[in-house]
């Protein structure tokens, strides 16, 4: 049973949908994103059962504390899900650092300094699940998307490594890798998604199971092919 | 905002059963000032504080959830032993076992003792602990002549048993100050030896009638009863008495600590510090209903009416032979279920709490019956009767249906008057506790607190469990 659950970026999207299934399951859940609007529209939902918690992850000096702050206020700690993350549109041909660096700020430097926290706090108490959602955009640097691949890249390297120090002491350390999913972030790309409610529902399942997992068996298998494809071939096709 | 505290400093803590646990922020001071130190973060974070001994206590009293652990267990200084009053004065952290170890030399025994030799004085006095002679001996608060508290305020205060707070700090669950120092009046020893007479007992009427007949003689009075047992045997186990012994010697050899040391080995031969890896897998109604039917068999063949000496650590910490022994109950822990009933009704109460496990499937692999008194301490649980301590399995499975056995169990003992023991405790319902503690000790409990403690510093998973923690009422 997950008593309590940290969601940062739960105002939409996947994090929106796994804090209020949560809810629904009976969670008490602290809701963090910096759309408070959103945030209290969940909560209004769900009287007594959300927290919610205005923060942009950018400010990262506020980290520490309001993770004390939340803790203090749910009165423990079964699962940290780290959701939020940033994907603006890039041209083929565009080389934009005032778009790349909310991609660098958000997905990785967000992420780090939300996921210390919690990690050090599991490393102590061994005790929770923590959660991570990366990307199968994170299996290849592909021309389309240069430095969002890089981010969630990133994010596995520093979640495997998370795991490696303490996954043995029974926490579970998890990285999501979902495919093409129906939130806004992906409202403008037309492509085969899959519905957000399923991904959440999915995403609750696996958070007690240790290691990196696909949303379906079809990109479990496409991207153990992509992933192996050689890179003089890869550079040629138009992904 | 409040004050970071950081979670380099948290730990999971649970408690002996491991059924309950929390994440806490762990602080083990070792003098006055410290303590004094972690009330005043509290205040200053927000934060409640739970009390921790040796973590011996079954359920969740010596837990919560995200406060502040104030762990006494490194305050364990021994000040001085009195060898003409015959009083020990230390600090709380002291342990059962650091007390024994320090004093048997002399002539002394902790007046009373629990089935471990883990606890802490404080903790001991936090839940006010009763031995195998509680029946003559009481509570152990009754053995204390003095002892220091820090209010959570920070004022500290000496208390003696003409003290009104005396008698509601030792008993109330660390709920209304920390207990810092301990002034305990030991039992005087001629031998390291008890003479333990054995009797095999073949039903309910049979166990009561021998602790009666044995009352106004016996030291100690401790009966094993096999919950297996049903029909004519219902109720049937193994009755232990025993008795202080002297001898001639000026200096008998059973007073050197070495001499009481319990073995390394079993039988000879087993390491005791692998025996719970084999216990585990009988650790199933099948595995103990046999080890209980072997334990009875063996009782009456072997031993049975025969007096035999026994030295008083092996007779009083059976349940520190054998090193880890809860691991066999994980992965799911397990609860101990204590009640007490006065002792027209327990003969009646006790036989239907184990038809009731019977019926729900339910067993406790391992039933202790003890006899009682009344005290005078606020959260008291003696009664003029008798007690049944019963040990249970948890499992994913069996949760829910082994709360209900002990919600219908404990509906028994408040029909009858009798009480609990929140030492071992996990299924009580706020309602329950009322009952048997009585409207007017609570109230005495709230007055206390909102003068000692008005911000409910103090607090643990029980407390807001049974609604004993005030801040709980303002949510
Ligand atoms: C194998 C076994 C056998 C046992 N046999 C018996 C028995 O025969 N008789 C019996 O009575 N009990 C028995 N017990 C229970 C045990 O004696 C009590 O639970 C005792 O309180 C444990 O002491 P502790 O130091 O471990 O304290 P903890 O369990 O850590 O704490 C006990 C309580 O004291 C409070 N406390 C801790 N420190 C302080 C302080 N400084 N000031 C004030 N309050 C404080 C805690 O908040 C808690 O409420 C047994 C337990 C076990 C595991
Ligand atoms: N959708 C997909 O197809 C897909 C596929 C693979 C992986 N992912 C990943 O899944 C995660 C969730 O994305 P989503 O698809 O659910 O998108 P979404 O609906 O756009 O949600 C993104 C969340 O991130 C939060 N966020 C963004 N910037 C933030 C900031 N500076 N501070 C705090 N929170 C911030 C947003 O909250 P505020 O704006 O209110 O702050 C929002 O709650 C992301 O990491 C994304 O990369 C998505």
């Amino acid at each position: 049973m997950i008593k309590e659950a940290i969601i940062v970026g739960a105002s939409s999207g996947m994090g929106y949908e796994v804090a209020r299934q949560l809810a629904e399951a009976g969670t008490k859940v602290a809701v963090v994103a910096r759309r408070l609007d959103r945030l209290e529209q969940l909560a209004a939902a769900f009287p007594g059962k959300i927290l919610c918690y205005s923060h942009d992850v950018t400010h990262f000096e506020e980290i520490p504390g309001l993770f004390q702050q939340i803790t203090h206020d749910l009165g423990g700690l079964d699962l940290f899900l780290y959701a939020s993350g940033v994907m603006p549109e890039v041209g083929w041909h565009e080389y934009s650092f005032t778009k790349d660096k909310p991609m660098v700020d958000v997905n990785i430097s967000g992420a780090v300094a939300w996921i210390n926290e919690a990690a050090e706090r599991m490393d102590n108490t061994r005790h929770g699940r923590l959660v991570a959602i990366g990307s199968v955009a994170g299996e290849r640097g592909r021309s389309q998307q240069p430095v969002y691949n890089a981010s969630k890249a990133f994010l596995h390297t520093y979640m495997e490594a998370i795991r490696n120090r303490i996954a043995r002491h029974g926490v579970a350390v998890v990285t999501i890798k979902p495919g093409p999913t129906e939130t806004e972030m992906t409202a403008h790309l037309k492509m085969k998604k899959m519905p957000v409610e399923v991904a959440a529902r999915k995403i609750i399942a696996l958070s007690g199971k240790t290691g990196e997992h696909f949303l379906s068996p079809v990109h479990a298998v496409a991207f153990f092919i992509i992933r192996n494809f050689p890179s003089f071939i890869f550079r040629k096709l138009k992904v | 905002m409040i004050r970071a505290t950081s979670p380099s400093r948290m730990v999971r803590a649970t408690g002996f059963g491991m059924t309950e646990g929390g994440d806490v922020y762990l602080y083990r001071p070792t003098n006055v000032q410290e303590v004094k130190d972690i009330l005043q973060m509290a205040r200053e974070t927000g934060r409640q504080v739970v009390l921790r001994g040796s973590g011996r206590s079954y359920g969740d009293a010596n837990i919560a959830r995200e406060c502040l652990m104030l762990d006494i267990s490194r305050m364990n200084q021994i000040y001085s032993i009195n060898k003409q009053s015959a009083e020990v004065d230390c600090q709380a952290g002291v342990t059962i076992e650091q007390l024994w170890r320090s004093t048997l030399e002399d002539g002394f025994w902790p007046p009373i003792v629990s089935g471990t030799m883990a606890p802490t004085l404080a903790g001991a006095l936090g839940m006010n602990i009763h031995g195998k002679n509680a029946y003559v001996a009481g509570p152990i608060g009754e053995h204390v002549t003095e002892l220091d508290v820090v209010l959570p305020n920070g004022d500290v205060r000496t208390l003696k048993p003409e003290n009104p707070l005396f008698h509601a700090v030792i008993s109330s669950a660390g709920l209304l100050g920390v207990i810092t120092r301990v002034r305990l009046k030991m039992k005087r020893i001629k031998s390291g030896d008890l003479r333990v007479l054995p009797l095999s007992v073949p039903d309910w009427a049979g166990q009561f009638k021998i602790f009666e007949d044995l009352e106004h003689d016996a030291d100690y009075m401790v009966t094993w009863i096999d919950c297996f047992g049903r029909g004519k045997h219902a109720g049937r186990g193994v009755f232990h008495a025993a008795w202080y012994t002297q001898e001639n010697e000026e200096f008998p050899s059973t007073l050197r600590p070495e001499n009481q040391d319990l073995p390394d080995t079993i039988l000879g031969f087993f390491p005791k510090s692998v025996v719970w890896r084999f216990l585990k897998p009988l650790n199933n109604r099948f595995g103990m209903r046999a080890l209980n039917a072997a334990k009875h068999h063996a009782s009456r063949l072997l031993g049975n009416g025969k007096q035999h000496p026994q030295g008083l650590v092996g007779f009083s910490f059976l349940l520190d032979y054998v090193p880890n022994w809860r691991n066999a109950y994980l992965p799911g822990g397990f609860i101990q279920y204590q009640s007490f009933v006065p002792k027209e009704h327990a003969p009646r109460v006790f036989a239907e709490q184990v038809r009731l496990q019977q019926e729900a499937k339910l067993e406790s692999f391992l039933g202790v019956m003890k006899r009682h008194k009344p005290d005078p301490f606020l959260f008291s649980h003696g009664v003029d009767g008798y007690s049944l301590a019963l040990d249970f399995k948890v499992t994913r499975k069996n949760r829910e249906k082994l709360w209900q056995l002990a919600h219908a169990m404990n509906d028994l003992v408040v029909a009858a008057g009798g009480k609990f023991y929140l030492a071992k405790d996990s299924t009580l319902r706020p309602a329950d506790f009322q009952a048997t503690i009585g409207s007017e000790n609570l109230a005495r409990y709230f007055d206390l607190k909102a003068e000692l403690d008005p911000e409910s510093i103090l607090t643990s998973s029980l407390a807001k469990r049974l609604g004993l923690d005030p801040r709980e009422f303002s949510k």
